[in-house]
């Protein structure tokens, strides 16, 4: 949202060199560096349906690893047993890079690399298994931008996976299709587990806690796929409010600290049957393009802005909006509910489609519907924020639940 | 036009005649030979790098920067083979084309020290090349084989009398000779085999390796060769290595970026397109940005005029937008060709120092913009 924007450049600005909550990085002296090219060489070499081992150990690299045959598999002996370190590394974005179908890396750490972990680019059938990505100093903005990260993949299962200290997001699934994200752990991230632009998406079963913002969906504009139908349930978000360390510019960094799930812009989500709690600014935010800055200039004509068709059902909550991020919310938090009061767990910017009213309400199919017994405070967004109001009333409706994303080799 | 190929050939082999040691091309269809001097392509003749006859060197007009190196590029196909034009492709290269491109930097005067390329090749017209001039570091081969092409990338010894393949590339600290009699260093980066895939699949659907250079854009302008100047699509025609390529008036042309009879647009855009569009383009890797730099592009979001990050990650900068039109300093593009830190940079490899001229020009490219981001 816009106030929460503003806000929040000022913050991270305040907080940037305070990040990082750990002294020391993972301590390489022992190392193994020679592994490096023997690792390069196998992955140049790999044919289709070859399993690399990669057994237990510490082993350093300088540059990136890049992998583009099919059909491969990348193993190691558990994710604290075989440790990847790319602290020392020199070049390369990312510290796997991954243009291939049929992949599964498993069972092993990517620790500290420069920029994203591990990044699949393109392909199907993507698994990723048992693996930890981290930065081993703790949350800081000099961290890479996002642990795992496949993006304009189609049949993607994420599970298992650790990721702790991305500037960006921790586990981050952009512009795919049919997309399984489950009994994950993202902590210390910016955006803790962020599904963007994606067609197909269940994510259950995770754990966020101490990020920025714990599950984002989101749709971005002037991208090739714009993304619809997420199912967000049988999710652990709590207390994620540690301060934005993301980079000013991208667009988590205007996700307010304390951000159970956000929604921003997109459509057909169902949030459902998860625990939220302690999730200081919010534990739900329903937001539209409209709120995080972008001006027309910016976005391409056909771009949809508004979250439509969400529902939000069957969760449990406790604690949250007591301690809202930035001046503005927290003079709303204040104007409204009183210096200890707490504002509602869900927040919606209240941006909607003109052009799709019907005698001047959305037609039912694309309601925003909140049917679980919690206020719904309406910011007012349009307006410039000039009245906002908790109405929960106008969103007591419900939608039909969401079809299962249907992933072969994911039961 | 094979009957003037002929003759260049029979002319050239005239010459080649008189060294004992001149190299024969040939195409390997299916093994990846040790050394370089297996190819042929090129060869150690009486001190100078030496190219095997029917081995044609090119220019493009705007080309990749990778860290000040001097490029020696060339187009080789069996006999009777010849490329197919497109006009806003790579030529259609036929199975059994070879193409290499040599990475080498000027000596400087105290040993162990490069000076940065300017850009003019120091390649004679014959596309020979004098060691004692110069360090060669690595020979990239592109080849055409049944199953599609294939990128090898060979490395030269320290006495520079032969290439070995390094299929998981290396690290290359090199000394630069300042102006001011100082010197500073840095690593050249030689990509491994997989990496040569990150610019070379244009197409992140299909993923097969292609040459990106030799486009009718890029090769559209006049080179000097041993038989006099001509322009390179009339010569690869002449030699019967090119054909349907309509009259270099009609074939599309980029501009030469440091040309300053061309428009700032033009420069820039050839720039971006030399250094960028491969990977930035509707089918490349990059379009998980949304952003295209293709040169046919016109000014918007896609261009990334106002256009917002997507997963830029520490690249924005803290900048809001790619191109803020009169604000390079607000601009992410500019950042990140104005920046080495490899989670930051643009092209993700390739390079391991900035361009300063190249960065000149973008800058004054984006002051250049008429608008607002609002």
């Amino acid at each position: 949202m816009k106030t929460f924007k503003y806000l929040m450049i000022g913050a991270s600005a305040l907080v940037l060199t305070a990040c990082g909550n750990s002294d020391t990085s993972r301590d390489l002296a022992e190392a193994n560096v020679d592994y490096q090219a023997t690792l390069m060489e196998q992955l140049i070499d790999a044919q289709p349906g070859d399993v690399i081992e990669i057994p237990a150990g510490v082993y350093s690299f300088d540059r990136s690893l890049s992998l583009n045959i099919d059909g491969v598999t990348i193993r190691g002996a558990g994710m604290d047993e075989t440790i990847l370190s790319f602290q020392d590394q020199i070049a390369g974005a990312e510290g796997l890079i991954v243009t291939a179908n049929d992949f599964t890396l498993e069972n092993l750490a990517i620790e500290d690399t420069i920029g994203d972990g591990l990044k699949v680019n393109g392909g199907e059938n993507i698994i990723i298994r048992g693996v930890r990505v981290e930065w081993t100093n703790g949350y800081a903005t000099e961290n890479g931008a996002y642990g795992i990260y496949p993006v304009q993949t189609t049949n993607v299962l994420v599970e298992d996976t650790v990721a702790i200290g991305a500037s960006d997001a921790g586990i981050y699934v952009g512009q795919s299709r049919n997309v399984i994200v489950r009994n994950s752990r993202a902590e210390y991230n910016v955006a803790g587990i962020e599904i963007e632009n994606c067609i197909g998406a269940d994510v259950y079963g995770n754990t966020a806690t101490n990020n920025t913002g714990g599950i984002l969906v989101f749709n971005m504009p002037n991208l090739p796929q714009p993304g619809y139908h997420t199912r967000v349930y049988d999710n652990d978000i709590f207390a994620n409010n540690t301060e934005n360390f993301g980079h000013a510019g991208t667009p988590v960094a205007s996700v307010p600290a304390g951000s159970g799930v956000v929604i921003n812009s997109n459509d057909q989500v169902e949030i459902f049957n998860n625990r939220i709690s302690d999730n200081d600014t919010a534990n739900i935010i329903i937001s539209s393009l409209h709120s995080t800055g972008y001006s027309d200039y910016s976005v391409q004509t056909d771009f949809d802005p508004y979250p439509e068709s969400i529902w939000i059902h069957d969760n449990t909550y406790s604690g949250g909006g007591t301690s809202p991020d930035g001046l503005d919310l927290t003079a709303l938090k204040i104007a409204m509910f009183g210096l200890n009061g707490a504002l509602p767990d869900v927040l919606f910017d209240g941006f909607v489609d003109d052009a799709k009213l019907v005698d001047g309400a959305l037609p039912d199919a694309l309601r925003i519907c909140v049917s679980d017994p919690v206020d719904v405070l309406n910011a007012d967004g349009p307006n410039g924020y000039a009245s906002p109001s908790v109405d929960t009333e106008d969103f007591r409706c419900s939608l039909d639940s969401l079809s299962a994303v249907e992933l072969a080799f994911a039961d | 036009m094979t009957v003037f190929r002929g003759l260049i050939l029979i002319a050239a082999a005239a010459l080649a005649a008189c060294s004992p040691n001149a190299p024969t091309a040939q195409f390997h269809s299916e093994d990846n030979p040790r050394l370089l001097s297996e190819w042929g392509q090129l060869g150690i003749v009486a001190g100078d790098l030496q190219l095997a006859d029917g081995v044609v060197p090119y220019d493009l007009n705007t080309p990749l920067f990778t860290d000040y190196a001097l490029k020696l590029r060339t187009i080789w196909m069996p006999s009777g083979e010849t490329a197919a034009y497109r006009e806003n492709d790579t030529l259609d290269f036929p199975v059994g084309t070879v193409i290499t491109k040599t990475f080498y930097y000027p000596l400087a005067d105290t040993p162990g020290q490069v000076t940065r390329g300017d850009g003019h090749s120091l390649t004679r017209a014959d596309g020979s090349l004098d060691l004692s001039r110069v360090q060669l570091i690595e020979t990239r081969i592109l080849v055409h084989r049944e199953a599609g092409w294939e990128a090898l990338p060979y490395r030269w010894n320290d006495d520079q009398t032969e290439a070995v393949l390094l299929r998981y590339g290396d690290v290359v600290p090199m000394t630069v000779a300042e102006a001011d009699g100082g010197a500073s260093t840095f690593n050249y980066v030689m990509p491994d085999v997989n990496q040569c895939a990150s610019c070379h699949a244009p197409d992140s659907n299909t993923r097969q390796i292609a040459p990106i250079g030799p486009k009718p854009r890029h090769l559209n302008r006049d080179f000097d060769y041993p038989d006099g100047t001509a322009n390179q699509l009339e010569y690869l025609t002449e030699v019967g290595y090119l054909t349907g390529a309509p009259v270099p008036a009609d074939a599309p042309r980029n501009a030469d970026w440091e040309d300053l009879e061309a428009s700032l647009e033009a420069r820039a855009r050839a720039y971006l397109d030399a250094n960028c569009s491969h990977c930035h383009s509707p089918v490349g890797p990059a379009d998980t940005s949304g952003l295209n730099l293709q040169p046919d592009i016109a000014h918007g979001p896609a261009l990334g005029i106002c256009k917002l990050p997507i997963a830029a990650g520490s690249g924005t900068g803290d900048r809001r937008f790619d191109i803020f039109p009169g604000r390079p300093d607000e601009s992410i593009l500019l950042f990140r060709l104005d920046n080495v830190e490899p989670d930051q940079m643009m092209p993700e490899v390739g390079r391991s120092t900035n361009h300063v001229e190249g960065i000149e020009l973008i800058r004054a490219w984006i002051e250049s913009l008429p608008g607002d981001c609002g």
